[in-house]
């Protein structure tokens, strides 16, 4: 790690990057945009903007029964607690005949009130609050190291179930005709929305976690005209707001998370621009 | 063609003797009982119309044939050699497809998803590309390869699906109200390609319509169903039905002299 730091403060001869503590969020910049790219490309299509901030709000009831079991990270409390509210979701969507915004509606606001009831006993809520906006500027090395495993996870994902979910997002019965089968992909997508949300909480920050989920994939589609051209934009919104936006943070003194997802809003103004032309 | 006795391993332009049979079919939601007992035989060559009213089940009984719901009964597939191979190749083409005119999805990138491990977001290979090419001229939509799917007319979307619903041609092609929003000439241009490809490639079709005249002149075989089949035949013998009749009225055959209007409730 040390020699990593060193060439980057050769390479990048700027005052923020003399403190370790901004070359780590770099590095995790670099993880959790694309992460959050590759996989906004396809909760944008499969219209799961609502599930995913769901799962995010979620992630209070997590902390909250990490805390009651005495836990000192609740990562693994709060992977549970998601997965699961993931499942029961997409469960109750398959078979229920109300519309899939009320179910949503119905876990996540249950979620954040469970969540808030159990941590703000004693008037302690005041402590949580770092994981309302997230804390990039924290993140460890161990820490970057889960993300990686995760990207790679992802990226392994992708490329196996990629086509299989693009069907899927087009029409169930044509995507069932191609043989797939509909409710494995659903479900396999929403853990994995899950996990990666969940994982990166802590960064990112429970209040603007979605948008930097959505932002990204909102901006592209106003601009492609096909998937590899979707993924591509995507990206490189993601990765330019992720780096612009952390450099701001550190000059401005602001929230880095608040301030990466405020530089993927005024992309996606720019990309409005750009509709027009292509369509 | 998945099996080694079907149609075109055959070498017979039309051998009619592949069957698809659908024996007694039922679907339940919950303890409502939408299908019971449906039995249909589909022979190659053969473009089967499922009529009926509102709330009758049709497409409820292409899902269960296509095994996207739970159903009671079998679904057999019986090759030229009368042999039992199993589940036959569907194709299928939506009733309309839902999709968002936003996706950043392009004709070339469906055929991706739909018939490569490669990720659609990748280059397409030049095999896919010839391959989809090939699909795309049976339906005279080879110039619409690369616009975005939300770009096109509702007629053209409907041969994107249909090309891609016979990539590779299927053992049974589903056809749910196809051409559901499609204006009139946008219609009969696709049912004209259906009823020649049908011929060329031996199809065995199951079509849902609403299009009762347009059936009358396309179908070989018309099913009406309202929960299970009340009455099947060629259109002359389901159009003169009187159960047939008391719903829909009268309607044109064409297969008789042309222009001329059978009274049904008048026997003729």
């Amino acid at each position: 790690m040390e020699a990593f730091y060193i060439w980057m403060q050769n390479w990048l001869p700027f005052e923020w990057t003399q403190y370790h503590f901004m070359l780590n969020a770099l590095l995790a910049v670099l993880l959790v945009t694309p992460l959050f790219a590759i996989l906004g490309t396809m909760v944008v299509n499969n219209k799961m903007a609502f599930f995913s901030d769901a799962i995010g709000h979620s992630a209070l009831t997590g902390i909250a029964i990490g805390v009651l079991l005495g836990m000192g990270d609740p990562l693994l409390a709060m992977l549970a607690f998601s997965i699961i509210l993931a499942i029961g979701i997409s469960n109750v969507k398959a078979r229920g005949r109300s519309s899939p915004d009320t179910i949503i509606g119905v876990f996540s606001s249950t979620a954040v009130a469970l969540g808030i009831v159990i941590l703000s006993r004693e008037g302690g809520f005041a402590k949580y609050s770092n994981y309302l906006i997230g804390d990039l500027l924290s993140i460890s090395v161990s820490q970057i190291m889960i993300l990686t495993a995760v990207l790679l996870l992802v990226l392994l994902f992708w490329s196996i179930f990629f086509n299989q979910l693009l069907l899927v997002s087009v029409n169930s019965s044509l995507a069932r005709s191609r043989g797939v089968n509909v409710r494995v992909v659903e479900i396999a997508f929403s853990i994995i929305v899950a996990l990666v949300v969940t994982v990166s909480i802590q960064w990112v920050g429970i209040l603007i976690i979605n948008s930097l989920l959505v932002l990204p994939a909102a901006a592209a589609r106003n601009i492609a005209v096909n998937m590899r051209q979707y993924h591509l934009i995507t990206l490189l919104i993601a990765v330019i707001s992720g780096l612009s936006g952390l450099i701001c943070s550190y000059y401005w003194g602001t929230a880095s998370g608040a301030t990466i997802v405020l530089c993927a809003s005024v992309l996606f103004i720019l990309s409005l621009f750009g509709k027009t032309k292509s369509i | 063609m998945a099996y080694p006795n079907g149609c075109e391993k055959q070498g017979n332009e039309f051998c009619g003797l592949c069957c698809t049979k659908v024996e007694h079919f039922g679907v339940k939601f919950g303890s409502k009982e939408i299908l019971h007992d449906v039995n249909l035989h589909i022979h190659c060559g053969e473009l089967t119309a499922v009529i009926g009213p509102n709330g009758a089940g049709k497409s409820t009984l292409l899902k269960a044939i296509l095994g996207e719901l739970k159903h009671s009964g079998n679904l057999n597939y019986l090759d030229a050699a009368d042999q039992n191979t199993g589940v036959p190749v569907i194709g299928y083409v939506p009733q309309h497809l839902d999709f968002d005119l936003s996706s950043p999805l392009s004709v070339m990138d469906l055929f991706a998803a739909g018939n490569s491990r490669l990720p659609a977001f990748a280059a397409h290979s030049r095999s896919l590309r010839q391959k989809a090419m090939e699909s795309l001229s049976r339906v005279q939509a080879e110039h619409l390869h690369d616009q975005r799917l939300g770009n096109l007319s509702g007629g053209e979307l409907q041969r994107v699906l249909l090309a891609l619903a016979l990539t590779p041609i299927p053992d049974l092609l589903l056809l749910d109200e196809p051409v559901s929003g499609v204006d009139q000439p946008g219609m009969e241009l696709f049912y004209e390609m259906v009823s020649d490809l049908r011929r060329r490639y031996d199809l065995s079709i199951i079509l849902v319509s609403h299009d009762l005249p347009l059936m009358a002149r396309f179908a070989d075989r018309i099913v009406y169903l309202d929960q299970t089949v009340k009455s099947s035949g060629t259109p002359a013998q389901v159009f003169n039905d009187p159960y047939v009749t008391g719903v829909f009225g009268r309607i044109a055959v064409p297969a008789l002299p042309k222009g001329q209007i059978i009274d049904l409730k008048d026997g003729v």
